[in-house]
């Protein structure tokens, strides 16, 4: 799981079935300084409260699908949390 | 499974109800001469871990789901131990 910055949004009406009523999201995936590290990923928002220059942290994998209402679906990255704050040593 | 070093706590309030109750850390991973790599994972704690120990991480869904007990859970770093010592080919690193 890795912290995240919400970018923007996704908008698409015809989606896979078992989409439909998620949300997406365009997140760059930030270091522990937060700084941006690689490039953006559309990521399914699993809170359904995620918005625009949030805080987030989202999981990749298989396990972005079990985020949802429906597991068995096409999706590798979901937002599972909304940061509230770091407390870092350094 | 990697090597990390915990350092800080993670705070949300809003989050998948997986993560309800658990705390969450953020764990560097160390390479073999102790070093940060650079990569580091957001991970749920179950082996009451604090910030500043060198802890074992579990990086996949499966075995976290199993820890958590759960048939469905969008989780897949978690902190499994924490670490006392790594001896490696006689070199003793802390």
């Amino acid at each position: 799981m890795q912290l995240g910055r919400v970018i923007g949004t996704v908008v698409a009406t015809q989606k896979y079935q078992g989409l439909e009523g998620i949300k997406f999201l365009i997140v760059q995936p930030l270091s522990k300084q937060r700084r941006p590290v690689g490039r953006p990923v559309v990521a399914a928002d699993a809170t359904a409260q995620a918005g625009p220059g949030e805080l987030v942290f989202f999981v990749g994998s298989r396990e972005a699908a079990q985020a949802l209402p429906e597991t068995f679906v096409p999706v590798d990255h979901a937002i599972v949390g909304i940061v509230d704050d770091v407390y870092t040593m350094d | 499974m990697y090597i990390g070093r915990v350092s800080g706590n993670v705070v949300a309030t809003i989050k998948h109800e997986a993560f309800y109750g658990h705390k969450l850390l953020l764990v560097e991973q160390l390479g073999l001469d102790g070093q940060p790599t650079g990569q580091y994972d957001i991970c749920v704690d179950v082996a009451q871990a604090g910030v500043g120990d060198r802890v074992l991480v579990l990086d996949e869904g499966n075995g976290a789901r199993q820890i958590l007990k759960r048939k469905v859970a969008p989780v897949r770093a978690v902190v499994v131990g924490i670490v006392d010592d790594v001896d490696l080919a006689g070199h003793h690193s802390s």
